[in-house]
C-alpha cells in the first residue's frame, strides 16, 4: 500500500508539474490570472446535464416549444454560471502567512492571505492542501486571513504544498479551481513522549527536581542579548539605564546544575524518533522547572539557556534533526 | 513566561487524547432559508399541476409542502426515513389504483409530483437538494404538455428563477437573501442570450421521435365525425378558439368564410354520420376562379381534418385531398400547427359525380319522420327540375319563420317533423339536418357539411379569428348543372347568422354567452388584446419548427443549410456570446488616480528584475532598496521613489509635477 500511495503520489506531482506547472514554491504574491484558474463540471453538474438532454429529448418527442425554451434557459444559465464561476476566482492573489510550530500529531494551522482586490464578494471558495479544506468567503476589497488546519503525522519541516483554491459557486455545477505552491512551511516538533523518565542531571545523571528554585542565580557568569521571553528580572537594568542595550545576565549555577539533555546520553536500544521524543519531553520539563539547560545532538548542540527562545530553538534542532532543511534560524 | 510554557503544554496535552474533529464544510445541511425556497420553487412546480392531477394528489402534495415548510420554519428535524418509505409506497398504490397503469404522462406526472413531495420530506443531504430541484425542472417542463399560453410560461419562469436561487442558497450559505435573488437573476439573464441562440439555430426535428403513449393528448372540444341535435349548440357557449387566419389580401365576404370540416352522408333518423370517402394527394376537382391567399393556424382538436376554406387549391406539403372536399392532414392535430393555403372559392366541384356518391347523398332511413316526407312530396310536386324544388324547399323554410336559438328544446324520435312542425326552434344543425331530409325525401342528392362559419376580426392584428361558438352546420345538394352547391337553411331564419355572427342573429332576450354581449365591449376589446398577444405568442414561439426554422435561415440568407452548418453556426454565437461574457468578466474598473496609476506600473516594471514593492513598504524605503539593487538606476530610481512620496504625502500637489513623474515612469527602462 504505502508503495502504490507513494507511486500515486509521484504520477500526480509530474502531472501536477505538466499540467499545472506547479513545482518549487512561488514567489509571494501568487496572482489568480486566466490562464491559472481550470474548469470542470462536477458530477452534479454531469447529472444536471443529463437532466437536461431527458427533458430536451422529451421536448422533441411531444413538440413542445416551451419544453425547448426551458431546457435552453437552463442549459445557458448553466453556461453563463461557467464564467461566474472563472470570476469568482480571477483576480484574486494568495501570500503566504505565519505558521505556528506544532508538535507532530497536532494539527499545523497554514495562514494564508487572501486579497480581494474587486469591489465583489467572492462567495463560497474553498482552499484544499493535504486533504484538508476551509471553505470561507472574502467581502468586497477584503484582504482576508484563512486558517487551514492540517494534521501532522511527521515531525520536521511541513511545507503546505500543492495548494488548491476552489468554488463551485454560483449552481454547484461548475468547478473552478486553481493550483499553486506558497511559500510557506510548518516547524513540526517531535511529540514529546508521553509519560518520560524524570529529568537527568548535569552529566552526572542525577535527578534535579524542582527543589532548586534559586534559578540558579549563584554566580554571575556574563551578559548576553535579550531575547523575547526573557524574565525582566534579569534584565541588566544598569547597563540600559546607561543608555546601552538591552542585556539578560547570565548565571552559572553550580557545577553540574545545567540539566545538558545529551543524544549520546540516552540508552543505545532507543531509536532516533523514541529518543527525539524522549528529548523534546525532557526539553519541556526542564523548562518549566525554570533551570537552563542544554541540548547535545550528534549533529548540533545548543548551549545552555532557559526561556521561550532557547526551548523553541532546541525543539527546532530536534524537528530538522537528520533532514536537509537542518539548520538553525528556521521559523 | 512559566504561563506561557504550561499553556502550551496543557494544550498539547489536551490535545493528544482527543478525537480530532475537523470543521465540516456548511454544505449539506438544509438551513431555513434554504430550505424555504426549495419549498417555495416546489410549490411554484406543482400549482400548475393542480387542474390536472387528481384532486386527492393535490391535497398530499400540498400536505406534504405545508409539512416541510412547517418543520422548516420551526427548525425541526424531517421526520424517519420509513414513515417516508410507507407514505411512498402508499402513494405509488394510490396513483396504480387511480390511472390502473404507471406507464404514460398522467400518472409520470403523478409520479412526479408525489416524489418531489416525497423527496423534500427526506432532504438531509446537498445532493437531496440538487434532486429535488431536478425533479422542479421535470415538473415544469411537464406542465407545457396540457398549456403552453403566456402565462404558464411566467409561471415556468418564476418557477425556474426559484429553483436557481435555491441552489445559489446551496453554494452559499452565507449570502443575504435579497443576495441571492439578485444573483439568480443576473445569471438567467445571462442565459437569455444562449437560450435564443439555441432556441433559434438548435437544429429542429419534428416529432415524435417515437410512439407517444395512448394519453398523450387529451380529449379537446371541438367537431366531431357525427351530428346529432344538440351536439353543435354545445359548442356554442365556448369562446375557446378554433383556428385563426391571417389573410395575404383582402379578407373573404362573410359569406365566403365556410371552413370545411366533416361532411355528413350517412343518416339514421338520428343522428348524422360521416360515409367513406376517397383521399388523394391532389384535390377531386380543378381549382378556378379568384383566389385568397391566408395562413391558417388550427388548433390541436386531435382530429386529421383541417378546416380549410372551401375549396382548396393544390398544395405541395403533405396535405391530403378527400373526395367530399375535406383537406386532411397525414396525422392528427394534435399540436396547433400552421398550414399555408390557398382558397378558391368560387371553383365549381362535384360536375361528374359518381353514382354510389349520389346514391348515398339519397337514402333515407323508412320510418322516420312521415310528416316531413309528406311535406316533400308535396314541395316536390309537378316541379320540372331539381333547382325548382331546391327554390321550393328554400322558400317553404324562409316562410315558416322557424325561430334560431342557441337552447332549442329536446326532440322526439321524429326529430325532423318535431323541428318543422313542433318546436319550431332550432340550432344550425337541426336547420341542417331538416332541409338536407326535406330535399333527399324529394329525390335530390344532398348532405350535411359541419365546419364554422364566419369569425371574428381581431382589430390588433388584424387576424380573423374563428371560435368554437362558430362551428356550424349546412347543407350542401348536388344539382346536375352545378355539381355540389351549398346552401345555409340557417341564413333562411336568422341571415344576419351569416353576416354578423352568433350575436346578431339570436332574437332578442337570448341569454348570450358573457364573451359575446356587446354592453361589455371593454372587456371584448381587452380579449381581443390579449388574443393578439397570444397568437404572436402561438406563431412566433410556438410554432417555431423545422419548416419555421428554414424561413428563419433563409431569411438571413442561409438559403440551403444541412445540420453540419446549422452546428457550425451555432457553435460560432455560442462561443461569441461565451466571449463576451468573458469580457464583461475581465473588465475592472481602472484606479481612477493617475499618481497611483503610475506608482503601480513603476512597480510592475521592477517586477520584472523580482524587485515589486512589498505591500508593506514606504516609498523611501523601497526606493532605497531597489537602488541598492540596482546601483546603476540608483539615482534615477531613488528619485522617482522621493517624488512620489512628496507628492502622495507632501503638501501642495502640482498637477505639473505629478505628470512629469508620469513621463518619467513611462520612460524608465531598467536594462
Amino acid at each position: 500500500m504505502p508503495a502504490t500511495a507513494k507511486t500515486s503520489t509521484v504520477v500526480r506531482n509530474a502531472l501536477d508539474r505538466l499540467l499545472f506547472r506547479t513545482g518549487a514554491p512561488e514567489a509571494a504574491p501568487i496572482r489568480l490570472g486566466q490562464r491559472r484558474i481550470y474548469l470542470l463540471p462536477t458530477p452534479a453538474g454531469v447529472a444536471f446535464a443529463l437532466a437536461l438532454l431527458v427533458m430536451l429529448i422529451a421536448s422533441i418527442n411531444y413538440n413542445l416549444s416551451l419544453g425547448y425554451g426551458l431546457v435552453f434557459l437552463l442549459a445557458g444559465t448553466a453556461v453563463a454560471s461557467i464564467v461566474h464561476a472563472f470570476r469568482n476566482l480571477l483576480g484574486l492573489s494568495v501570500r503566504p502567512g505565519r505558521c505556528d510550530p506544532v508538535f507532530c500529531g497536532d494539527d499545523a494551522v497554514f495562514h494564508l492571505v487572501l486579497d480581494n482586490p474587486r469591489g465583489v464578494r467572492r462567495p463560497a471558495l474553498t482552499l484544499r492542501a493535504h486533504g484538508c479544506r476551509t471553505a470561507f468567503a472574502l467581502g468586497a476589497g477584503e484582504q482576508g486571513d484563512v486558517a487551514l488546519a492540517c494534521p501532522t503525522s511527521r515531525r520536521g519541516s511541513f511545507a503546505i504544498g500543492r495548494t488548491i483554491l476552489e468554488t463551485t459557486w454560483p449552481l454547484g455545477l461548475i468547478r473552478a479551481w486553481s493550483v499553486f505552491v506558497p511559500d510557506l512551511r510548518c516547524l513540526v516538533y517531535p511529540a514529546p513522549e508521553a509519560d518520560p523518565p524524570p529529568l537527568p542531571s548535569g552529566q552526572t545523571g542525577n535527578i534535579r527536581g524542582e527543589q532548586s528554585s534559586g534559578e540558579g542565580d549563584d554566580d554571575f557568569a556574563g551578559l548576553r542579548a535579550h531575547q523575547r521571553g526573557d524574565s525582566p528580572r534579569h534584565v541588566a537594568w544598569k547597563v540600559l539605564a546607561r543608555g546601552g542595550p538591552m542585556l539578560i545576565k547570565q548565571f552559572a549555577g553550580h557545577g553540574g546544575d545545567d540539566v545538558v539533555l545529551a543524544w549520546t546520553a540516552l540508552p543505545p536500544s532507543m531509536d532516533d524518533e523514541a529518543r527525539l521524543s524522549r528529548l523534546a519531553a525532557w526539553l519541556l520539563a526542564a523548562e518549566r522547572s525554570g533551570c537552563p539547560y542544554a541540548l547535545r545532538l550528534p549533529t548540533a548542540s545548543q548551549p545552555a539557556g532557559r526561556g521561550e527562545a532557547q526551548l523553541r530553538r532546541c525543539l527546532q534542532w530536534l524537528a530538522l534533526f537528520g533532514t536537509a532543511a537542518e539548520h538553525p534560524g528556521h521559523g | 513566561m512559566a504561563d506561557a510554557l504550561a499553556r502550551l503544554w496543557g494544550e498539547f496535552a489536551a490535545k493528544r487524547w482527543r478525537t480530532r474533529i475537523r470543521a465540516m464544510s456548511p454544505i449539506g445541511t438544509l438551513g431555513r432559508d434554504q430550505g424555504l425556497w426549495l419549498v417555495a420553487a416546489a410549490t411554484a412546480s406543482l400549482a400548475p399541476h393542480v387542474a390536472q392531477l387528481p384532486g386527492w394528489l393535490s391535497a398530499l402534495c400540498g400536505l406534504l409542502l405545508g409539512w416541510r415548510a412547517l418543520l422548516l420554519w420551526q427548525r425541526q428535524p424531517p421526520p424517519a426515513r420509513p414513515v417516508i418509505l410507507l407514505l411512498a409506497i402508499a402513494a405509488g398504490v394510490s396513483v396504480w389504483t387511480e390511472f390502473g397503469h404507471l406507464l404514460g404522462k398522467d400518472p409520470g406526472v403523478a409520479m412526479l409530483a408525489v416524489l418531489l413531495g416525497l423527496k423534500l420530506l427526506e432532504i438531509r443531504a446537498a445532493r437531496d437538494i440538487r434532486a429535488a430541484v431536478l425533479l422542479c425542472f421535470f415538473l415544469q417542463l411537464a406542465v407545457f404538455f396540457e398549456d403552453q399560453s403566456l402565462g404558464v410560461a411566467a409561471l415556468a419562469l418564476c418557477g425556474t428563477l426559484l429553483s436557481v436561487v435555491t441552489l445559489l442558497a446551496l453554494g452559499d450559505p452565507a449570502a443575504g437573501n435579497l443576495e441571492r435573488l439578485r444573483t439568480g437573476v443576473i445569471l438567467l439573464a445571462h442565459g437569455i442570450p444562449f437560450m435564443l441562440a439555441l432556441f433559434l439555430l438548435f437544429p429542429r426535428v419534428q416529432g415524435p421521435l417515437w410512439g407517444l403513449p395512448t394519453d398523450a393528448f387529451s380529449a379537446r372540444t371541438g367537431l366531431s365525425e357525427s351530428m346529432s341535435p344538440g351536439s353543435i349548440s354545445d359548442l356554442g357557449q365556448s369562446a375557446e378558439i378554433a383556428l385563426r387566419a391571417a389573410f395575404a389580401g383582402p379578407l373573404p365576404a362573410p359569406a365566403q368564410r365556410y371552413w370545411r370540416g366533416p361532411v355528413l352522408t350517412e343518416f339514421d333518423g338520428k343522428s348524422w354520420r360521416a360515409s367513406r370517402f376517397d383521399e388523394a394527394s391532389t384535390p377531386f376537382y380543378t381549382p378556378a376562379g379568384p383566389h385568397l391567399d391566408y395562413n391558417l393556424t388550427v388548433e390541436a382538436h386531435n382530429r386529421r381534418w383541417v378546416l380549410a376554406l372551401d375549396f382548396p387549391g393544390a398544395n405541395p406539403g403533405s396535405l391530403r385531398y378527400a373526395s367530399d372536399y375535406q383537406l386532411r392532414s397525414m396525422q392528427p392535430l394534435s399540436v396547433r400547427t400552421r398550414f399555408d393555403l390557398r382558397s378558391y372559392p368560387e371553383t365549381a366541384v362535384g360536375l361528374s359525380e359518381t353514382d354510389v356518391v349520389l346514391a348515398a347523398a339519397r337514402r333515407l332511413p323508412e320510418s322516420f319522420n312521415p310528416r316531413s316526407r309528406a311535406l316533400a312530396s308535396r314541395l316536390a310536386a309537378d316541379a320540372t327540375s331539381d333547382e325548382a324544388i331546391l327554390q321550393r324547399v328554400v322558400a317553404h323554410l324562409r316562410d315558416s319563420r322557424l325561430t334560431y336559438t342557441l337552447r332549442p328544446p329536446p326532440l322526439g324520435r321524429e326529430s325532423v317533423d318535431d323541428f318543422l312542425f313542433e318546436t319550431r326552434h332550432g340550432f344550425c344543425e337541426h336547420f341542417a339536418s331538416a332541409f338536407t331530409f326535406l330535399m333527399r325525401a324529394t329525390g335530390v342528392p344532398a348532405r350535411v357539411v359541419t365546419g364554422y362559419q364566419g369569425g371574428e376580426i381581431n382589430p390588433v392584428d388584424g387576424n380573423l379569428v374563428v371560435r368554437q361558438a362558430d362551428a356550424h352546420a349546412w347543407a350542401e345538394v348536388w344539382l346536375a348543372s352545378r355539381g355540389w352547391t351549398r346552401v345555409d337553411p340557417t341564413a333562411l331564419s336568422a341571415p344576419r347568422r351569416i353576416e354578423d355572427g352568433l350575436a346578431a342573429a339570436l332574437p332578442d332576450g337570448e341569454l348570450l354567452p358573457l364573451f359575446l354581449r356587446p354592453e361589455l365591449s371593454w372587456l371584448r376589446h381587452l380579449r381581443f388584446r390579449w388574443e393578439a398577444v397570444s397568437n404572436a405568442w402561438n406563431q412566433r414561439v410556438l410554432g417555431y419548427n423545422p419548416d419555421r426554422q428554414r424561413e428563419f435561415l433563409s431569411g438571413l440568407g442561409l438559403a440551403r443549410t444541412d445540420w453540419s452548418m446549422l452546428a457550425g453556426l451555432l457553435s460560432g454565437v455560442m462561443l461569441a456570446l461565451f466571449a463576451s461574457l468573458l469580457i464583461w468578466t475581465g473588465w475592472r474598473r481602472r484606479s481612477r488616480d493617475p499618481l497611483e496609476r503610475s506608482w503601480a506600473l513603476f512597480s510592475a516594471k521592477l517586477a520584472r528584475r523580482r524587485l515589486a514593492r512589498r505591500d508593506w513598504e514606504g516609498p523611501l524605503d523601497y526606493g532605497d532598496r531597489i537602488s541598492a539593487a540596482l546601483p546603476q538606476h540608483a539615482d534615477g530610481l531613488r528619485d522617482i521613489a522621493a517624488s512620489y512620496a512628496r507628492l502622495r504625502y507632501g503638501n501642495g500637489t502640482s498637477v505639473a509635477e505629478a505628470r512629469a513623474l508620469a513621463r518619467k515612469i513611462s520612460e524608465l527602462e531598467i536594462s
